[in-house]
């Protein structure tokens, strides 16, 4: 019997937030274990639970898995988030490929030393407004429909949304010039599952502070 | 009709080299229309192909697909080197992920610094020998079985075999504690289109020399 699917990770947003979102979209029920000092990452690197001694980790369908795109993948199929053949998965997979890169770089804007953070900043919102959202907005535009792929619901949907909101919390007028994002993020974000992910309450993570980071650097570093 | 796939990317390895070995592993033939300058960069984001304004770029089946992973995952499902069912998958993804980022590694040491060079080729060995190479070595010795996963050629044993090759670039011996992956190497390495891309006069291209880290550097402006 499988039990719930088990997330190893600190506590904090980092490469595990876009498979939590994947499961709170598909409305599946997750533990989590938290890596709070570096004897917690050793102890799982002994116990040989990581393939390439890293986490993520999520134990699921009686494996470890490792790699958090393996892992989204994963999810996303055994849940109906990945389209219904391999175009419309193609095309799913180049807009989550492209979301994750901008989200590389909204991830990394906490970690930038002071003297860096205003043109890191600034090379975010140029590429976010310049090269992804407009292409998003675009693909909207096109069709005309509520979700980005197939007229259905998909993990470019959920992962679009994640990146959306962090990308406001770094300027909360990101989206100024797009409309239909705008919307879509509406629709999403009021979709049962997702509404219910974004209460307080959930197992969201909040932004990372710069506070956080020297514990989160000791684990690991 | 489709017509043969259409590469859009530099005449180097980049990111484009393990859809080449995909390809090519599957039988396919395709073409390359190569980016030399910084203008013709300009040009293929000025014709509005390149979705966001990056190569690889990839013409295939109607699609003008862009993105790494998702221009090999298509391709690995296509031709059927991405196992039967889910599970298989997920153990494909998981192998393909790891060596990844050893290639990745790999592929940025000619771009960086010279007095970082040697601290950051000492990392990829150590990385390719205690990480990476130990856990496909026992892979295939816990299920005896020439390939990877489900027992049957895959996109991970193509892309295990790329990053062999790879790292044996910077150290010729870096398989030595390794004897299944030795093994593993001569077999793949022996299926007839393999065999065929590994000969002189195939679509594979030669490791980055420093003249071509600055062609690179022209068009990209890095």
């Amino acid at each position: 019997m499988s039990g719930k699917p088990k997330l190893h990770y600190c506590n904090a947003r980092g490469r595990m937030e876009t498979i939590r979102w994947l499961l709170a979209a598909a409305g599946v029920e997750f533990e989590e274990s938290f890596l709070e000092t570096k004897d917690d990452l050793t102890k799982l690197q002994k116990d040989g639970s990581l393939l390439f001694q890293q986490v993520p980790m999520v134990e699921i369908d009686g494996m470890k898995m490792v790699q958090s795109r393996a892992i989204a993948n994963y999810i996303a199929t055994k849940y109906n988030l990945y389209g219904k053949d391999l175009k419309e998965r193609a095309l799913i997979d180049m807009y989550v490929e492209a979301i994750i890169d901008l989200n590389e770089l909204l991830m990394t804007h906490t970690f930038q030393p002071a003297d860096k953070k205003e043109q890191h900043l600034a090379t975010i919102v140029d590429k976010a407004t310049n090269r992804y959202f407009p292409a998003f907005e675009k693909v909207l535009k096109d069709h005309g429909q509520d979700f980005l792929v197939g007229n259905k619901f998909s993990r470019a949907d959920v992962q679009l949304l994640e990146t959306l909101l962090m990308a406001e919390e770094c300027k909360s007028d990101i989206l100024a010039k797009f409309p239909l994002l705008q919307s879509f993020k509406a629709r999403i974000s009021n979709m049962p599952t997702m509404k219910k992910f974004l209460s307080p309450g959930s197992q969201r993570k909040p932004p990372l502070q710069e506070k956080d980071i020297p514990k989160l650097m000791k684990i690991f570093y | 009709m489709a017509g043969k796939p259409k590469l859009h990317y530099t005449k180097g390895r980049g990111k484009m080299e393990s859809i080449r070995w995909l390809l090519a592993a599957a039988g396919v033939e395709f073409e390359e229309e190569f980016i030399e300058t910084k203008e013709d960069l300009e040009k293929l984001r000025n014709d509005g192909v390149l979705m966001f304004q990056q190569v690889p770029m990839v013409e295939i089946d109607g699609m003008k697909m862009v993105q790494t992973r998702a221009i090999l995952s298509y391709i690995a499902a296509k031709y059927n080197l991405y196992g039967k069912d889910l599970k298989e998958r997920a153990w494909i993804d998981m192998y393909v992920e790891g060596t990844t980022d050893l290639m990745g590694m790999i592929m940025y040491l000619p771009f960086q610094p010279a007095d970082t060079k040697e601290k950051n080729l000492a990392l990829i060995i150590e990385r390719a020998t205690t990480r990476y190479f130990p856990v496909y070595e026992k892979a295939l010795k816990d299920h005896g079985q020439d390939y990877l996963v489900g027992n049957k050629l895959s996109w991970a044993d193509i892309h295990l075999l790329e990053a062999i090759l790879m790292t044996e670039e910077c150290k010729p011996d870096v398989l030595s504690a390794f004897p299944l992956l030795q093994a593993f190497k001569g077999r793949i390495s022996n299926i007839p289109t393999i065999k065929k891309f590994l000969q002189p006069g195939s679509q594979r291209k030669p490791p980055t020399d420093e003249k071509f880290v600055a062609i690179v550097r022209k068009i990209f402006n890095i």
